[in-house]
């Protein structure tokens, strides 16, 4: 994906969007930024999830983030062929997709560098990173080939 | 929903006119709608002592109420997206069978098409999620829209099942059937599977003809009691029972398994709390924002087993003489889809049980099914009606 603006549109490119980070989400936003995927682990029961919350879904203990591998399966996808927004109408067509990490938690993303006939569900990927702001990354991934 | 005391009812329903409103207000088009749901009820404004509705503002039924004038003794607007007004009519329901409420009027009504044009699912900025606070950023980042959330959905759904885009179109198909006999339907020309899967593709695997209509349009229904509608002109449609469920908001990542919906938990509580199972169904009027949200809603309520969606639905499975008849009036896929459909799936639930159907009349429909879907797969809600006294 480049952010070049298409010739029918001589708008400066416009950036992806970026995260305003908040007191659950900040770790996660800047690990990315650091290029490093972390999760969320329940200190009592030992459950990992993401996004970041205040305690533990399954039995409200205390949760601490953990680097995780940046490893995962597609779980499904989609190839997006129609959004009027910027900057995404400049990439047209995409691929949206959500993967299971293999620690457990559920992330949508983008998946880059491939062709969209390339993708299926259960497809090995990994992560790879983006700085979006000063402060917050995010992370995109590609097939783990 | 309730064998002692009060039952509540029905008593009058209407849709405004649609799908394109140009010279009305969205207040107005609730206006329009309520005084035709009243007037086919028999009452007026100064009866209403119960109002209800939902929209994309805070206190939005504080708003509406305001525009007509009145000042209910109970409002609510419980906002779960498309199936909003499932919930807000079982919930006007239990309002009159406590006393809280004796004539609720529910309103809906959106000038969407006219204000928005047809961009409404493929251009908020940001993406969807960003109409939410807080953790709804998480997917709102990737440039996902509202028909790729359900293209997910479809896409693992047949990765699962082995479901084909032959199947989905299906749906689509069947509901331009059920379209092409309602004269204010959007679109009304048949249409064949092979038009849908040869459609352009929105987002794989849903292509155009997958997706709803963007329409202008309202509707109204006015919930009392058994006892007060006695001697009112139409005849009156039991709330035999309700129930709703979500599965999450706006991060379609949170939904735990993207082939089930909150359906699954809140069909079988509204069945038992009906005294019906699926079998019982005579007529359906199932949320249609895709062909997947369709296929899917039939499997969770428990019309067929998980899965075997496609094959249900195949071969005209919800036309008139198919499995369940569905969508009479054409569906959001082909009359109207104004954004929040849920009210006319009670509208033609109730129609269809005053037997006033015409050419898509399901004959001697005893028991109707109205089922809404809202957000991204994200809300559930059920809500079984009756013709006769349970």
């Amino acid at each position: 994906m480049t952010d070049a603006a298409t010739p029918s549109d001589p708008r400066p490119p416009k950036p992806r969007p970026a995260p305003v980070p908040d007191p659950d989400s900040a770790p996660y936003w800047a690990a990315a930024h650091d290029g490093r995927l972390v999760v969320q682990r329940c200190e009592n029961c030992g459950t990992y999830q993401l996004y970041g919350r205040d305690r533990c879904l399954v039995c409200r203990g205390p949760v601490v983030w953990v680097e995780a591998s940046g490893k995962g399966t597609v779980y499904s996808f989609t190839v997006i062929r129609q959004n009027y927004a910027r900057p995404f109408r400049d990439w047209i067509p995409y691929v949206v997709a959500l993967v299971d990490l293999v620690e457990g938690p559920r992330v949508m993303t983008n998946l880059v560098d491939c062709a969209p006939e390339e993708v299926a569900i259960g497809l090995a990927v990994r992560a790879r990173f983006e700085p979006v702001s000063e402060e917050a990354g995010i992370a995109l991934f590609e097939l783990d080939r | 929903m309730t064998t002692k005391g009060r039952q509540a009812v029905i008593a009058g329903v209407a849709t405004s006119d649609y799908p394109l409103l140009p010279d009305l207000s969205e207040h107005a088009v609730h206006g329009q709608a309520a005084d035709r749901a009243l007037a086919d009820a028999g009452l007026s404004m100064a009866d209403v002592d119960g109002f209800a509705s939902a929209g994309f503002f805070p206190m939005y039924a504080l708003g509406v109420t305001e525009y007509l004038g009145l000042h209910p003794a109970y409002f609510d607007e419980t906002n779960a997206g498309g199936a909003s007004f499932e919930v807000l009519v079982e919930h006007a329901a239990y309002a009159v069978e406590s006393g809280a409420a004796e004539v609720v009027l529910v309103t809906y009504g959106s000038v969407q098409l006219s204000q928005m044009g047809r961009t409404l699912g493929t251009g908020a900025p940001g993406g969807a999620g960003a109409l939410a606070p807080g953790p709804a950023i998480y997917d709102a980042l990737w440039g996902n829209t509202l028909v790729g959330n359900y293209a997910l959905a479809a896409q693992r759904h047949m990765h699962e099942f082995g479901t084909t885009p032959e199947q989905l179109a299906a749906v689509a198909v069947t509901m331009r059937k059920h379209a092409a006999s309602n004269p204010f339907a959007q679109k009304r020309e048949l249409i064949t599977v092979e038009d849908v899967v040869n459609s352009r593709l929105v987002a794989d695997p849903l292509h155009k003809l997958d997706c709803c209509v963007i329409s202008d349009g309202g509707a109204a229904c006015v919930v009392t009691s058994a006892e007060r509608a006695a001697d009112l002109p139409n005849a009156a449609v039991y709330v035999l029972g309700g129930a709703h469920a979500s599965t999450h908001q706006m991060n379609l990542s949170a939904m735990a398994d993207l082939t089930v919906t909150g359906a699954a938990q809140c069909g079988p509580l509204a069945f038992r709390r009906a005294g019906i199972t699926p079998a019982d169904v005579d007529v359906a009027q199932l949320y249609d924002s895709f062909t997947i949200t369709v296929l899917l809603t039939v499997e969770d309520l428990g019309f067929c087993a998980k899965g075997e969606g496609g094959a249900f639905v195949e071969d005209d499975g919800l036309g008139l003489a198919g499995r369940l008849p569905t969508n009479t009036d054409g569906g959001g896929l082909s009359a109207c889809h104004p954004g929040m459909r849920g009210m006319f799936l009670i509208v033609e639930s109730v129609r269809q049980l005053r037997g006033e159907c015409g050419e898509t009349q399901v004959p001697g429909a005893a028991i109707a099914v109205a089922h809404g879907t809202g957000g991204m797969l994200s809300a559930s809600a059920t809500l079984v009606l009756g013709r006769d006294a349970p």
